[in-house]
């Protein structure tokens, strides 16, 4: 792999030598969040991205104190090696992954490929529950250089230093729908923000889950204009696709300044007053600024 | 010692949306996930003893929730 952070992705096999590695915690963040218990990796843990890696009230990520205790009661100390792995891709994973970061974990990585990979590899599965032993854990201070809010979403709309990629799917962004099939309608207008490009963010995966080759990945996001020397800012519906975008970027392109706009379509489509795009033509305000 | 066997994936068409179906049986039992194909979000499972009622109670749950969902 000649990523540039190859440390970040272990594979199947790895995961199969460190299951039981006292220095290594295996946690599984999934989509769906009943999947852990048909079957899981053996010593994993499991995160609900819906009750422990959110602030459902204050819409937020989740809180430092609350981190820390999740962290601990997994067993995670700061010197941990956390392994991350889920459905899809490691979609959610990755939400949860972001959130590690934000807090200052040093050593978190994904298995490339994710459940599906360790599932249609036949690799064994148990369905016990490990009890971790808790642990203490110190968070740093949020760390909001790897996020970006509305205002500064909005600036960078009119600035040619920035580019913004918009990582849901082609009907969200051209506003044919509002959300992806299936879910609830969550924002009063469809479209996109004026400018954003849109490059679907599992697009950066191979059929069987693992992430595509570095050089694939380049030629799909700079084809585009999402170029290193830019300032780029992704998002989606809600801030968790578009956490799996920001990693691939920041880690495995190594660009310098990505973050992730968790406000995401859910807010600027919901703003009053706020310039929305349907066409599939890009840079229409930039061009005009 | 059990493991996912039979895995089986298919990405096809739900009333006209595209949808992604994995099956898998693990210690004896069905599992069928139906995602929607983007972004990959569950609309709908089942568990069950065999594999087809697994994948028919899936896709009917499916196409209801899929009905309920608007396209504009």
């Amino acid at each position: 792999m000649n990523y540039a952070r190859p440390e970040m992705l272990v594979s199947t096999e790895w995961v199969d030598q460190h299951q039981f590695d006292p220095h290594v915690v295996i946690v599984e963040v999934d989509v769906d969040t009943q999947a852990y218990e048909e079957g899981h990796i053996p010593g994993s843990l499991a995160w609900n991205w819906q009750k422990e890696l959110c602030d459902t009230v204050r819409r937020d990520v989740i809180g430092k104190a609350e981190l820390e205790k999740l962290l601990g009661d997994s067993g995670i100390s700061n010197d941990t090696t956390i392994v991350l792995y889920g459905d899809n891709n490691n979609w959610f994973a990755a939400w949860a992954l972001w959130q590690l970061k934000m807090y200052g974990h040093q050593d978190v990585r994904f298995m490339n490929g994710g459940r599906k990979k360790w599932l249609a590899e036949g690799r064994v599965l148990t369905k016990e529950v490990r009890k971790p032993e808790p642990a203490t854990y110190k968070a740093a201070d949020r760390d909001e250089s790897i996020r970006s809010y509305l205002n500064e979403v909005q600036q960078a709309m009119r600035s040619n230093d920035y580019v913004m990629v918009d990582v849901r799917s082609n009907d969200e962004y051209t506003g044919k729908i509002l959300s992806p099939a299936g879910l609830a309608e969550t924002c009063q207008r469809g479209g996109h923000i004026p400018g954003a490009i849109n490059i679907p963010w599992a697009q950066a995966c191979n059929e069987d889950g693992t992430f595509k080759s570095r050089e694939e990945l380049e030629t799909l996001y700079q084809s585009k204009g999402i170029a290193p020397d830019k300032n780029v800012i992704a998002y989606c519906r809600i801030g968790e696709r578009s956490s799996h975008t920001w990693f691939v970027l920041k880690y495995l392109l190594g660009y310098d300044t990505v973050t992730n706009y968790d406000g995401s379509w859910t807010e600027w489509g919901n703003l009053v007053g706020a310039p929305v795009e349907k066409e599939l033509a890009p840079n229409a305000v930039k061009q005009m600024a | 010692m059990i493991k996912a066997e039979d895995y089986f994936e298919e990405v096809r068409e739900l009333d006209g949306i595209p949808v992604r179906i994995t099956v898998y049986k693990i210690s004896g039992e069905f599992h069928c996930h139906i995602f929607n194909a983007d972004a990959g979000a569950t609309i709908a499972r089942c568990s069950a003893g065999d594999r087809e009622t697994a994948l028919q109670v899936a896709l009917q749950k499916a196409a209801k929730r899929l009905h309920r969902s608007i396209i504009r």
